[in-house]
């Protein structure tokens, strides 16, 4: 439904977008994850036919981004990361406008959006600037779904939003999924990348990984030792002391730990943090999740990173 | 121990709407404090008073031993301020955000020099004094961010979601900087939508419509709510019908 190929991009001499290739199947919810200045907005924009690229083409079901611009607006909805509709018009304009323009009716795509559109149409007669930030969220996705469209690009719908809102935005996204609406969605939250069927991880306009959540976290190459103790602090700054230790990042109430070979125990851990007089000690292997991931192809690509910083400051 | 915070009964009112709800609540010396609450509960509106940039409408607040409606010049002194939003100015050097910073924040001119030559000296950042912020790797610009929001030493600072958006590994970094701080004995008040974040503060607050519903260590939240970690935690307390926000 979505092709890709090789796209590159460049904003004076900050190359955002490096001969990127995906393709994302009919009716799959695809995310698109990595954190500020990755190139997730670039990306969005080339395939909403807002942005040309420099070079590669892309299809949006059938269609060329750059020859057929008008025909994709027709059967594709976006949301733009920041909130894009009109403030001083009420919920129900803004949704009678974004119809009227694609020249069909509220009534008619009714269906499609009621789930969404019923949790604010108590509100219809408020201006859409006096909405709260989840509202605001659901009329704005109520908005890019009102003409039917085939594929539904969403960027950073979720950032910024508490918790509590994203997985109820999540679930919405799940039920257009089964309406059989192929879905690109952007995220700098890791642990959203679970939501998805697939996931293609970007970090400097390049993807490090694409495939299912569960296939990619398969293939960490090596093993995570989750650790706890009283002291948390001191616990990192041990454990990155320990002779083998290759890294050690705080995950919630535990610390990951991985060694410079698989060969550390967790016991060995325990007995090692003992001797350095860590109380309430608990260490074991864990499975990999997404963040792990990402945190280990980052850090494999980090030298890049900094030079790049440098480049751009010459001149 | 110290109260670098003391929340006696405050209450904001915005014509009839209640922003705060008679909060009541301390924050020690040291202490990483979490403010957590969804959207719309009232966080904002609580920092701003806090920072002395807003009256409440009744009740007692000190913040640093200062008094929030007499001495209110003297609170914004003994604060630090950084959030992800607003931090650095992009357009100017390393050297000259320190400059700018600590005359903001009332260092005296003869220290600043020292000051600025002590913090670069710690951050390993002398060879980029005289880069723009623009240029710099995000981990740098966090880095040189929050020391100059306590390059004053201020007994607080307060950080209004200081990781959003950042990649995993900086965000990570970044809390060795506040676990750092709080070491030195400054006190850390943050807010965050990352919950596993919520899990390395000592205590944490969760605030729904205006008022703080609970305020304990994480551990004695997880098991007050039964929970496996605080996004549970915070999906049973935030969790409820959008339409009773109203």
């Amino acid at each position: 439904m979505i092709k890709i190929n090789n796209i590159s991009k460049s904003y004076k001499a900050t190359q955002a977008l490096k001969e990127i290739s995906l393709e994302i199947q009919k009716g799959e919810l695809h995310g698109l994850i990595g954190p500020d200045g990755a190139g997730k907005t670039t990306l969005m924009r080339i395939l909403m036919t807002l942005l040309l690229p420099d070079s590669g083409n892309a299809q949006m079901g059938g269609l060329d981004v750059v020859k057929e611009y008008r025909k994709i607006r027709r059967k594709t909805g976006y949301m733009p990361g920041r909130f894009s509709l009109y403030q001083d018009l009420s919920v129900e304009e803004n949704l009678r406008f974004f119809a009227s323009v694609f020249g069909t009716t509220l009534e008619e795509n009714y269906d499609l959006i009621r789930e969404i559109y019923h949790q604010i149409e108590p509100f219809k007669k408020r201006r859409a600037g006096d909405l709260s930030g989840g509202m605001k969220q659901k009329l704005a996705l109520s908005c890019a779904l009102i003409h039917r469209p085939q594929i539904l690009i969403l960027d950073e719908p979720t950032t910024g939003v508490d918790a509590v809102s994203r997985q109820e935005f999540w679930e919405m996204l799940k039920k257009l999924q089964e309406k059989e609406i192929t879905i690109l969605v952007s995220t700098p939250y890791m642990d959203e990348a679970n939501l998805c069927d697939r996931v293609a991880l970007i970090q400097n306009g390049q993807l490090l990984e694409v495939d299912s959540p569960s296939n990619i976290t398969s293939r960490f190459p090596g093993k995570i030792i989750k650790v706890r103790s009283d002291n948390m602090h001191r616990l990192i700054a041990d454990l990155r002391r320990f002779k083998k230790a290759e890294s050690a990042f705080a995950f919630g109430q535990y610390v990951h730990f991985t060694g410079t070979d698989n060969k550390v125990e967790p016991s060995e851990l325990e007995i090692y943090l003992a001797g350095c007089n860590h109380e309430n000690i608990e260490a074991e292997y864990i499975e990999p999740d997404i963040e792990d991931v990402f945190m280990k192809l980052m850090s494999t690509d980090k030298e890049k990173v900094v030079g790049e910083g440098e480049r751009q400051e010459k001149e | 121990m110290e109260k670098i915070i003391e929340v006696n009964d405050m209450v904001k009112q915005f014509g009839s709407f209640i922003a705060n709800d008679h909060l009541t609540f301390d924050v020690y010396k040291g202490e990483i404090f979490g403010f957590l609450g969804a959207n719309g509960a009232g966080k904002t509106t609580a920092i701003r008073i806090l920072c002395g940039l807003s009256a409440p409408t009744s009740g007692d607040v000190k913040v640093a031993g200062f008094d929030i409606y007499r001495e209110t010049e003297k609170v914004k002194k003994n604060i630090g301020y950084m959030s992800q939003k607003f931090s650095l100015y992009e357009d100017l050097t390393v050297s000259e955000n320190i400059r700018f910073y600590g005359g903001i924040y009332g260092i005296p001119k003869k220290e600043r020099k020292k000051k600025e030559t002590e913090l670069l000296q710690k951050l390993e950042m002398e060879e980029a004094r005289d880069k723009l912020i623009v240029g710099l790797p995000l981990g740098w610009k966090q880095k040189l961010a929050f020391s100059v929001a306590i390059l004053h030493q201020p007994k607080i600072v307060f950080l209004d979601e200081p990781t959003g958006g950042v990649d995993p590994i900086t965000r990570r970094r970044f809390w060795d900087l506040i676990y750092e701080a709080s070491a030195d004995g400054i006190t850390v008040f943050v807010t965050t939508h990352y919950m596993d974040e919520a899990e390395y503060c000592n205590r944490v607050s969760i605030m729904d419509e205006g008022k703080i519903e609970a305020l304990d260590t994480p551990a004695a939240l997880k098991q007050t709510y039964n929970s496996a970690n605080m996004d549970e935690v915070f999906i049973q307390i935030a969790r409820k019908p959008e339409a009773k926000k109203q």
